[in-house]
């Protein structure tokens, strides 16, 4: 018996629950990962390695008190069920000193799913010496992560979810100097040598430009075009306490005045949560079904929100299967009328923001936000790419971005896999367009 | 379930003995002979999340993580591989897999680390604690959390609240194929505390700024950091900000709590001083640094008031401990004296890779992510300016608490900061309250404006759980002593 398969985690999720008393009721999610990490410098090897990880978290639940343990396994049958067990038993002994919880809501179902998709990934170290080989003598700096991941629920009624994928992702720049660099990422559950050549390719064009003396912009508003990327930096800006319910209810995301019809957005502008097309599993950590799709803002209004379970006893509003935080993960922007292709054109004279860094708050009550432009960021005339530009500071509001100076978005939005390996791989991902703006306001 | 008699639960198997020790018998076991380096990191972390929210508690949470990471160096490479399959069996394949890394690596690594000696060190270290954690009842945990829940007044423009503990007791037992052998045990306390209000279209909150009140300690740390002097204090200001006029804006002096202070340290000090950013590491991810290697001896970083010391000595403070994860034994440092640059945060591959002296600061944040440079404790160090005296000192300024916002590029210059709560000094008064204040600069120029730097009366520690750097991405533990400073001629405006 593994933790890496379902049927370890039947057997163990079954032996557990067999350990309950009385009216005890067990809920048990599993995180585990298989991962080998190569660390890339000036074209060279910094750190490689590889994680096995698995971490098992129960919630006991006696009544309405409960109280959750987080364990690691350690792989071994005989040994993850005594963690087990004495996990349950600090949580027994804990229990009687908890009040009751009016917020409790649980998921009482028997119902089983297996979502399983096996990979045929090269060797991770054949990937990474394909990589290397194709950056030649640049200067390449990055990460490799690639590997399975597995996801799972199982509770004492039976329930049990299963999910697991093999993929990877290759994270890089080629770096000109300094701080002048092109990003790029190749990501998926296969590897295709050939879409590795193209994006190389493409990062040695932008390289070339990238030599060109910088542009040094004077604050001030100009004309922009935000690439998916750039766009996908603000999405995550937006991913901490924005969409959910308990924020919305605070006053402290900045949708409340588009909630209450103070400020407005443009009508083009449609989101939602697409866990349909994303990556992730469908199910939540604790174990309530994950809807295909949460709309949150259609027509340019707030319609909807991430509502998780405790939310949803507190304000008494359906849930959306939403982790507790409602944080979301799979946020899909409607594409435009801009053909990807006439972007530049578009833009005329302004500035072509490849990345962008670092986003936080100058008032967030009016949706007023800063970040730096990074990366490959040039100076645009003409429809042509002239200069890179120096990094520079922006002090807007989304409801500039969003509102009165969208122009367009790309019609085509694209599908991007998270890089984030904070803790375990995430399965979270954006489908974004560029946005042209007429006005992006430097401050620094 | 072998070994279990007819009709038994099946319960598993326990471990024989202490988990560590049985892993470090075997590590010695399993170790091939001759091999250059190779060491074993075993962590485990045992932690308590308890919180209350507008009255409500909230889920208790428990947690035990624990395993162990090999390195190994041969033939001029490095690899490593983290399990948390502890038996000789697993030990024995993660040496095999690290070895396997190290041998892919040989020739192709950013350096060659038969170069590099790493430390084999041997000793313990342990926090100095009052009143440990696990000996506080359950009831009394309960009880100080529904204490600070009932300090927030019922006003009908406080929208939200919230008071929570986040608990963790750190072992880390460190082992090298030299004989190195240390064991430390952390403990470590994050307290937090948060009110929301809200009218007429404005929201304002207090708080502790993210847990940035973190300390190394007991339940003794609740008191040391004043938990319920800020708890009594939040609402009334929460709700004083709300009818508050803006920041103003404008180029003016600019006094810093010790709160903000440690944001400012952390990004525009700490981050750009670490070795494997200006070695290039981080520029795909946490980014690069304005600060070169020629720099160190000769760069003046501030005004002749700034000194700054790495000092992982510090008992109460978050990041303090003996060794580094790298073995590297603590000790504290200058790394700015009197404004200048001396040297930066960088362990001892960091070092022999830049040639460059630096400070035992390689940290990895658990036992399946590789060390890396990390800014550990980094103190600005008292000056001779009670609070009183910096106030007197200005002409017309802002005085700013607590960390709400920050924002700085990829080099760690260009940067946006905004505080919770800030009052205006006029004529070398502080005056009224403003909100949404904020300010910008540029980190080169920013610390030579500091022109007065509070004693020792003003200093506070804090820290922070929540640093963020690395591929793959790592969040670590970090602290900051400081008193409060003042600066001049700076970009300060609200919001709006």
């Amino acid at each position: 018996m593994s933790d890496q398969d379902s049927a370890g985690f039947e057997a163990l999720v079954s032996a557990l629950s067999g350990q309950l008393v009385g009216a005890e009721r067990l809920y048990a999610s599993l995180n585990g990962e298989a991962t080998s990490f190569v660390r890339i410098n000036h074209g060279r090897i910094r750190q490689p390695g590889t994680v096995r990880q698995s971490t098992l978290s129960l919630r006991l639940v006696d009544g309405r008190r409960h109280a959750s343990a987080e364990l690691t396994l350690s792989g071994a049958a005989d040994e993850d069920l005594w963690r087990g067990a004495e996990a349950l038993r600090q949580l027994r002994e804990l229990l009687p000193a908890l009040p009751e919880d009016p917020h409790l809501l649980l998921h009482d179902s028997e119902a089983v799913s297996v979502d399983a998709v096996d990979s045929a990934l090269p060797p991770a170290a054949d990937l990474v010496d394909a990589a290397l080989h194709e950056a030649g003598d640049a200067d390449m700096v990055g990460i490799f992560a690639g590997g399975e991941v597995w996801r799972a629920f199982g509770s004492s009624l039976g329930q049990r979810d299963w999910f697991s994928r093999g993929s990877f992702t290759l994270d890089w720049c080629l770096v000109h100097s300094a701080d002048k660099a092109v990003k790029s990422t190749l990501a998926g559950d296969t590897f295709d040598p050939g879409a590795l050549r193209v994006k190389m390719a493409a990062a040695r064009q932008q390289l070339a430009v990238l030599s060109r003396p910088a542009r040094k912009l004077s604050p001030g508003s100009y004309r922009a075009f935000l690439s998916p990327a750039a766009v996908g930096e603000v999405m995550g800006l937006l991913s901490w306490g924005s969409f959910g319910a308990r924020a919305l209810a605070a006053k402290s995301s900045p949708w409340n005045k588009l909630e209450d019809g103070e400020l407005r957005l443009d009508p083009r502008v449609h989101l939602v949560e697409d866990c349909a097309g994303g990556v992730a599993p469908r199910f939540g950590a604790e174990g309530f079904p994950v809807p295909a799709q949460v709309p949150l803002i259609a027509g340019g209004a707030l319609v909807g929100r991430l509502v998780s379970p405790r939310s949803a006893v507190e304000f008494g509003i359906p849930h959306t299967g939403a982790n507790s935080n409602e944080q979301p993960g799979s946020l899909s922007l409607a594409g435009g009328g801009l053909a990807p292709e006439a972007a530049l054109s578009a833009l005329g004279e302004g500035v072509l923001v490849g990345n962008l860094w670092y986003l936080n708050w100058s008032d967030r009550s009016v949706g007023r936000f800063t970040g730096m432009t990074r990366f490959a960021t040039f100076w645009v005339e003409g429809g042509e790419i002239v200069a890179p530009v120096d990094v520079m500071r922006f002090d807007d509001s989304l409801y500039s971005w969003f509102g009165s100076a969208l122009e367009d978005l790309t019609s085509t939005p694209e599908l991007q896999l998270s890089t984030d390996t904070y803790f375990n791989r995430s399965t979270d991902s954006l489908r974004l367009p560029g946005a042209l703006l007429s006005g992006l306001r430097f401050t620094l | 379930m072998q070994g279990l008699e007819q009709g038994q639960r099946p319960a598993g198997r326990a471990p024989a003995g202490d988990r560590f020790e049985a892993a470090a018998r075997d590590f010695r076991a399993v170790l091939p002979a001759g091999l250059e380096f190779v060491s074993l990191r075993l962590v485990e972390e045992r932690s308590d999340s308890w919180s209350i929210r507008r009255g409500v508690l909230e889920p208790v949470q428990l947690g035990v993580d624990m395993g162990g990471m090999v390195t190994v160096h041969e033939g001029g490479g490095v690899g490593y591989a983290s399990t948390s399959d502890l038996s000789p069996s697993g030990l024995r394949a993660a040496i095999d897999a690290a070895r396997g890394w190290a041998r892919r690596s040989a020739g192709r690594a950013v350096f060659d680390f038969r170069s590099v000696e790493m430390p084999h060190p041997t000793g313990s270290y342990r926090t100095p604690v009052i009143e440990p954690w696990d000996a506080v009842p359950t009831s009394e945990k309960i009880a100080l959390l529904r204490e600070i829940d009932g300090m927030f007044p019922v006003d009908p423009r406080v929208v939200e609240w919230s008071a929570s503990l986040y608990a963790v007791r750190t072992r880390v037992r460190y082992l090298t194929s030299g004989g190195g052998d240390v064991e430390q045990e952390l403990h470590h306390l994050a307290p937090d505390l948060l009110v929301v209000a809200h009218a007429d279209g404005q929201t304002q909150k207090r708080g502790a700024s993210g847990r940035g009140i973190s300390q190394q300690g007991g339940w003794e740390v609740i008191d040391r950091v004043g938990l319920r002097a800020r708890a009594a204090r939040a609402t009334g200001e929460a709700l004083a900000l709300l009818t508050a006029p803006e920041c103003p804006s404008g180029r003016m002096d600019l006094l810093l709590d010790p709160g903000q202070m440690m944001l400012q340290i952390h990004e525009s000090i700490g981050h750009p001083l670490e070795l494997d950013r200006i070695l290039g590491d981080e520029r795909n991810y946490a980014g690069t640094s304005f600060v070169t290697l020629d720099m160190f001896g000769s760069y003046q970083y501030g005004s002749p008031l700034l000194n700054v010391t790495f000092d992982p000595t510090r008992a109460d403070e978050f990041a303090s401990y003996g060794w580094d994860d790298e073995g590297n034994t603590a000790e504290r440092c200058h790394i700015i004296k009197d404004g200048l640059l001396l040297r930066p945060l960088g362990g001892v591959i960091s070092q022999r890779r830049a040639g460059i002296a630096g400070v035992a600061n390689a940290r990895a944040s658990s036992w399946n992510r590789p060390p890396i440079d990390r800014m550990a404790n980094l103190n600005v160090e008292p000056g001779d300016k009670s609070f009183d005296q910096l106030v007197k000192m200005v002409e017309r300024g802002v005085y700013m608490e607590s960390n709400t916002s920050w924002s700085i590029d990829d080099s760690r210059n260009k940067f946006q900061f905004g505080c919770e709560y800030a009052r205006l000094i006029e004529d070398g008064e502080l005056k009224g309250v403003v909100r949404n204040p904020n300010y910008r600069g540029i980190s080169a120029q920013f610390w030579r404006s500091l022109k007065g730097v509070g004693d020792a009366g003003t200093l506070q520690v804090n820290g922070t759980p929540f640093c963020g750097k690395g591929e793959p991405n790592q969040i670590i533990r970090v602290g900051h002593a400081s008193p409060a400073c003042l600066f001049a001629d700076v970009d300060v405006f609200g919001g709006g």
